[in-house]
């Protein structure tokens, strides 16, 4: 005897990006904390001790932020101009800055009032770094020249001048004292050597350079300007290896994130995009104006993203133990040992064994079908909760009963208040593709059976209004769908004019089909 | 053109109970006999297999009934006339009864009983009840109903209760009197009273009687004419199709077309009890002469076996009957089996060597409403890759109605649960019904390649974007005509796709259109191409008759190869380079014969005579409109299986014992191995329970060979076959002899035909 098969709903796969370990690993995280800052936010930059804090740059003020604190722990206000590129020294302890007027100014983390001054950039300095020895700062300017200084004695300790435009990217190399890496407007990128005192390698990203980085390993760089990132192999001597086009206006920074190394690439265009590995695009971050700089907290725990209308967000990464505490409010089921009673003992060898059958667990739509209490089984399909999150259960069961030839005995003597909220659901979904055909019958079927009684209802009427002002913008559209087919069609035949057979879209010959029907529903309720 | 008569014949096949009408008997709890064609087949309950048959009837055994006297004897008539009485343990004929007009049913009453004496009612042609008494026959009444159902006996045979449409009679032996008690045609609810079946009460005066609309009475006080009365009670929608009383008579079975069995307490008014989802409806229901066990037969070629319990313990399963076969005959290449429809949403897997049903294959996976002039969703089509790992299955509802509904699916082989399960469906394949499918034969990529009615055949492959699942790959169409049938080549380099009276040859890889081939007119059925050394051919069938065969290369010697075309009731066997037939037989058999299959056999024979060579790799079987299996078989092989049958008969004749029923299945399947052989006939017969365990090892050192065997037969199955249906209708008597004048009318056409024209266009080619 075979037991009652329930009802088969189908799910169509859904479209658009496939779930990874990666989109999920990025979707972990909170809704960002907005902090307002007085200016544009141009740099960001994490220190590398433990708390690690971070320093935001904004305007005329450097705020140095704790992970979790909205309130800056500590503010550098002395500057007259714009400030730029706050960066922390690899202990942690030191801060430079340059300025629109062309200083460089260095602060002790815990003090208020600059250590240094390095004068003699005649422009703005839009890019500062230490060295990796931590004794030297190298910056870059306006005036096209960089210049490293010494930080004991703040002197100029050499003043290059190879770049042709103004350098707005710099990276110092962490494993080797005297090479940085420079970006530049004039399109180029280059590796310079302070043990040489000139450029050792020169690459052509084709754009303005907004940001240069350096892998940990230092075998790659990458390179974002216009609207292209590149990547490119230093071991090769400098061959581009990638070139990415997934932002549609100039990506102006890009970090790496502690774990896995992936690549972050922030834009104007208003997106943060987390690349894979083989540099697919897995994560999207939305926020609410142009992208200028952005950083990723050691372990990913805060990702900090600074905008042009001075909005600093800072998002903070979920851990299990936020989780725990929403659980435990929720009611808790039976515990483990209730299921598995039992289910563990394992028989000796001369136990005699009865099996139990097997219970089958059904749905209440199910139960109720296996009694054929049709009506009652499209009430329990239409309730709110499956209606609304789930439509295709409550579509199986339209599909179930029209299938059983019941569908006309469910839908009749019904009241005005379940009426509605059938005419709802179609109202809803009868344009869905995957739902269009059923409900069309429901439709059908509906007003066959209330033709006679529909004025006595104005809410229902106008429901009926609604239903044929929809269907007839979709017959509507569905001709222009069918217009441009034809437009394609024609094209395709003049493209290909030896070929006998076509190539053929598939989706859209479905769609001939469907608005035959559409239409013959919304001339059914116009008649009405 | 004159063929040796006597070499080819055809052997039925089994497909038990072909009369399902009162076909069944619960002989004991330990055996359950049907009627099967010409024969009576015991089964066991217990293990539910097959243990032997009764055969001697000549004709179509039409009824069955144990002996009362005696419950290891059973009555069978036969409408050839005869009523025999058998030991159906041991399988031995006691004794003939030759009463001279064909028989209808046989009922049996213990209290006429006697030697030689037995009281049999007779439904002749002319509707007629008879008595015989040692051949004396005495009428009892005209007014039977065909349906042998409508007629039992009474307490102890005391009266005879039979109904005909709105009448229930009621005979009396002592009084020699029938008093009949009439139902109004309708009642006012409009419902139909029509009787469709009786039971009496086994102690007590109470006959129940079931009706069209589903009701059961239950009369009583029918001793007096006027003082009658009846209670009625009503559970089936639809009409009862059985009823039966336990021995004791404390509870009523009834059964009907919802397929549940329901069991009405005797005396209690309502109470009841149910066992839904049986099977295909219920046609007959039996109990055990100890009320220990029911048994009921099904639509579907089955029977249930269930306990007092109310649980099934046992089923046994035929080629499942199903309304139509509208999947062609297959053979799943993995085990040899033949696929076909079977229950209402499945295809059944029957294995052919073992004579046994395998298993149902769910398809549609829906609960199955059984509700008469219900729309249900059917397998239409189904088609196996060659490795037998893919199989694509399409069903369909609405056929009649405008929105039709349709699913393809894809099953891959599942190597650990050893069945196929359900990879994808795809819901909107196409615009309109897939007229055909078939996949490409190569051993690497698997390709599916679907037409329809909407004008397009589509491609489809699995695996894109690294993905287990199947989806398009091409879409092609020629001129907006409608496609009709699709082929591969073996090697699945070309694609064949005809298009009303145009073929079109595409390539898989670039899905280049190669060339179209012209026919002569007509619209163009079935397409072929052929395998291994004539791969070279493409052979077509036509609306008109017509076999046309391309040769797609320059024409070089043609080797053999073999093209069987099944009319109505004729079959010709071509070779492709020869216009005229290589074989033919006419009147195959009496019905309509719908499908046709070649089956790889185990090992080719080496049958040199060059009428049967083609049946040396493979054998042909074919299916009637009636559900009946038939195969060639060559002169030598029915020797060897006469041989072997009797074998079987002997030793499972034998008691059942425990040590029988651990070896018993074994032993059969053992036996069935060796029929092929010559060595079964050599064997010396072991005597019962000597089984020793040398035998098994030979036996396991068989299957192994007959395995090799099995790969190396496999993909050597050369021939192609394709059939034709006659699209005149009548009765079987009429037509036979008009179509075979018809068929050879055609085949003189056939001869007659210039052929020239096929010569240019090969001689064109270069």
């Amino acid at each position: 005897m075979a037991s009652f098969k329930p009802t088969k709903v189908q799910f169509l796969p859904k479209l658009g990006e496939k779930v990874t370990e990666d989109t999920l690993y990025w979707k972990n995280y909170k809704s960002p904390v907005q902090i307002k800052e007085f200016g544009a936010v141009t740099k960001i930059d994490f220190s590398p001790l433990a708390p690690h804090n971070y320093a935001v740059t904004a305007s005329t003020r450097i705020h140095v932020y704790g992970l979790h604190s909205q309130e800056p722990i500590r503010s550098f206000t002395r500057f007259r101009d714009t400030a730029y590129g706050g960066s922390f020294r690899g202990d942690g302890k030191l801060l430079v800055a340059g300025s629109e007027e062309g200083l460089i100014r260095l602060f002790d983390i815990s003090g208020r009032v600059a250590l240094r001054q390095f004068t003699g950039h005649s422009k703005a300095v839009h890019v500062t770094s230490f060295l990796s020895d931590g004794f030297r700062v190298v910056s870059g300017s306006d005036d096209l020249t960089f210049r490293v200084w010494d930080v004991p004695s703040a002197v100029e300790l050499s003043s290059i001048t190879e770049h042709t435009d103004y350098i707005r990217a710099l990276a110092p190399s962490k494993l080797n004292p005297d090479l940085f890496v420079t970006g530049s407007y004039d399109h180029t990128v280059k590796v310079f050597d302070m043990r040489s005192g000139s450029s050792v390698m020169t690459m052509q990203h084709g754009h303005p350079v907004e940001c240069v980085l350096l892998y940990p390993s230092e075998a790659l760089l990458v390179s974002t300007g216009g609207r292209y990132v590149k990547i490119w192999d230093l071991l090769k001597g400098g061959q581009e290896l990638v070139s990415l086009k997934n932002h549609h206006k100039t990506v102006t920074c890009a970090c790496l994130s502690s774990v896995g190394n992936k690549l972050l690439t922030g834009s104007l265009d208003r997106h943060v995009k987390v690349y894979n590995s083989s540099y697919k695009v897995v994560h999207n971050f939305d926020c609410d104006a142009s992208i200028l700089s952005m950083a990723v907290a050691p372990d990913d725990e805060v990702v900090a993203v600074g905008m042009t209308n001075g909005v600093l967000s800072v998002r903070h990464r979920k851990h299990k133990k936020d989780k725990e505490t929403l659980t435990s409010r929720r009611r808790r089921g039976p515990s483990y040992r209730v299921f598995v009673k039992g289910k563990n003992f394992v028989p000796r060898q001369d136990d005699f064994l009865v099996s139990k059958p097997v219970k089958q667990y059904l749905r209440k739509y199910d139960k109720q079908l296996k009694s054929f209490e049709v009506s009652k089984a499209l009430d329990t399909a239409l309730q709110t909760w499956t209606r609304t999150s789930k439509p295709e259960v409550t579509v199986a069961v339209i599909i179930e009963l029209n299938r059983r030839g019941t569908l006309k005995n469910a839908l009749a003597g019904r009241n005005e208040e379940s009426l509605t909220k059938i005419l709802n659901f179609l109202l809803k979904h009868i344009f869905d593709p995957r739902f269009s055909r059923p409900l069309l019958t429901v439709g059908d079927i509906v007003l066959d059976l209330y033709r006679q009684v529909l004025h006595q209802s104005p809410v229902v009427e106008r429901q009926l209004q609604r239903l044929m002002e929809v269907l007839g913008r979709e017959a509507e559209l569905q001709q222009e769908l069918l217009q441009v087919l034809g437009i394609l069609d024609t094209l395709f035949a003049s493209l290909t004019p030896r070929k006998e057979v076509l190539w053929e879209e598939h989706c859209p010959m479905s769609l001939n089909n469907h608005c035959v029907s559409v239409s013959s529903v919304s001339a059914d309720v116009c008649r009405i | 053109m004159k063929f040796p008569k006597g070499m080819l014949e055809f052997t039925e096949q089994e497909s038990f109970f072909r009369s399902p009408i009162g076909g069944l008997w619960m002989a004991s709890i330990k055996f359950v006999l049907c009627t099967s064609g010409d024969s009576v087949k015991v089964y066991s309950t217990r293990t539910e297999e097959w243990l032997h048959s009764l055969q001697g009837h000549t004709n179509q055994v039409t009824g069955i009934a144990l002996n009362p006297a005696n419950h290891l004897q059973v009555y069978s008539c036969s409408a050839d006339g005869t009523v025999k009485l058998w030991d159906f343990i041991d399988g031995i004929l006691i004794k003939t009864f030759i009463i001279g007009y064909p028989l209808f049913a046989i009922y049996v009453s213990e209290k006429h009983e006697g030697i030689g004496f037995q009281l049999v009612a007779v439904h002749l042609p002319k509707s007629a009840e008879q008595e015989v008494e040692a051949k004396e026959l005495s009428a009892v009444s005209r007014h039977i109903s065909p349906n042998p159902s409508c007629t039992a006996f009474g307490r102890e045979g005391q009266y005879i209760a039979f109904a005909r449409n709105l009448q229930l009679n009621v005979y009396f032996f002592r009084k020699q009197k029938t008093y009949s008690f009439s139902l109004k045609a309708t009642d006012k609810k409009g419902a139909k009273n029509a009787f469709t079946c009786i039971a009496c009460h086994p102690t007590d005066d109470c006959i129940a009687t079931g009706h069209e609309d589903g009701k059961i009475r239950l009369w009583r006080n029918f001793i007096h004419k006027k003082e009658y009365t009846y209670s009625t009670q009503h559970w089936h929608h639809n009409a009862v199709n059985t009823l039966c009383f336990t021995p004791e008579g404390t509870n009523l079975l009834s059964g009907g077309i919802e397929s549940v069995l329901v069991q009405w307490q005797y005396g209690t008014g309502n109470r009841k009890e149910f066992l839904p989802r049986l099977g295909g409806s219920i046609l007959h229901v039996s109990t055990s002469s100890d009320g220990q066990l029911f048994c009921t037969s099904h639509s579907d070629n089955k029977i249930t076996v269930i306990e007092s319990s109310f649980k099934v313990c046992g089923v046994i399963q035929g080629l499942v009957k199903g309304d139509a076969v509208l999947t062609d005959l297959m053979i799943d290449p993995r085990s040899k089996a033949l696929v076909l429809n079977g229950k209402p949403g499945h295809l059944q897997f029957y294995s052919l060597l073992r004579d046994k049903h395998l298993y149902n294959l769910d398809i549609v996976q829906q609960e199955y409403i059984y509700e008469a002039g219900l729309d249900q969703f059917e397998v239409v089509k189904a088609a196996f890759d060659i490795k037998g790992y893919w199989l694509a299955t399409v069903e369909e509802r609405g056929q009649k109605s405008s929105d039709l509904e349709f699913f393809l699916k894809l099953w891959s082989y599942d190597e650990r649960t050893q069945s196929f399960v359900l990879n994808t469906t795809i819901t909107a394949a196409h615009t309109d019904r897939i007229i055909s499918m078939c996949f490409s034969s190569s051993e690497e990529t698997t390709m599916l390649v679907t037409i329809a009615e909407d004008g397009q055949f589509k491609a489809w492959c699995q695996g894109v974007d690294d993905q287990n699942f199947w989806s398009c790959d091409f879409v092609g169409s020629y001129h907006n005509l409608k496609p009709t049938n699709c082929s591969f080549s073996a090697d699945s380099s070309l694609l064949a796709v005809s298009f009303q009276e145009v073929i079109t040859i595409w390539s898989p890889d670039t899905w280049e259109l190669l060339t179209t081939l012209c026919q002569p007119p007509g619209v163009i059925r079935d397409l072929c191409f052929g395998r291994l050394s004539c791969s070279k051919y493409l052979i077509s069938t036509t609306t008109r008759n017509l076999l046309c065969c391309w040769n797609l290369l320059t024409c070089a010697f043609p080797p053999r190869m073999n093209i069987i075309i099944i009319y109505s009731a004729a079959m010709f066997v071509f070779k492709p380079n020869e216009p005229r037939p290589l074989f033919t037989h006419k009147n195959v058999c009496s019905e309509k014969i719908h499908r046709a299959v070649f089956v790889p056999r185990e090992e080719p024979l080496n049958n040199c005579d060059e009428s049967s060579q083609w049946l040396n790799r493979s054998q042909l079987y074919f299916l009637t409109q009636n559900m009946d299996l038939l195969t060639f078989s060559t002169a030598t092989e029915e020797d060897r299986m006469l041989s072997s049958s009797t074998r079987l008969v002997i030793d499972d004749s034998v008691a059942v014992t425990p040590f029988y029923l651990l070896l018993g299945k074994h032993r059969q399947q053992q036996q069935k191995l060796n029929t092929p052989s010559h060595q079964a006939a050599d064997r010396p017969q072991q005597p019962q329970g000597s089984v020793t365990i040398t035998e098994e090892m030979e036996s396991s050192e068989q299957e192994m060979n007959s395995e090799k065997e099995e790969e190396d037969s496999e993909g050597e199955m050369e021939a192609c076959d394709s059939q034709q249906e006659l699209r005149v209708q009548g009765s079987v008597d009429e037509v036979t002899p008009k179509l075979s004048k018809a068929q050879e009318r055609e085949l003189k056409r056939v001869r007659k035909t210039d052929f020239s024209w096929m010569a240019g266009l090969i001689a064109s080619k270069p």
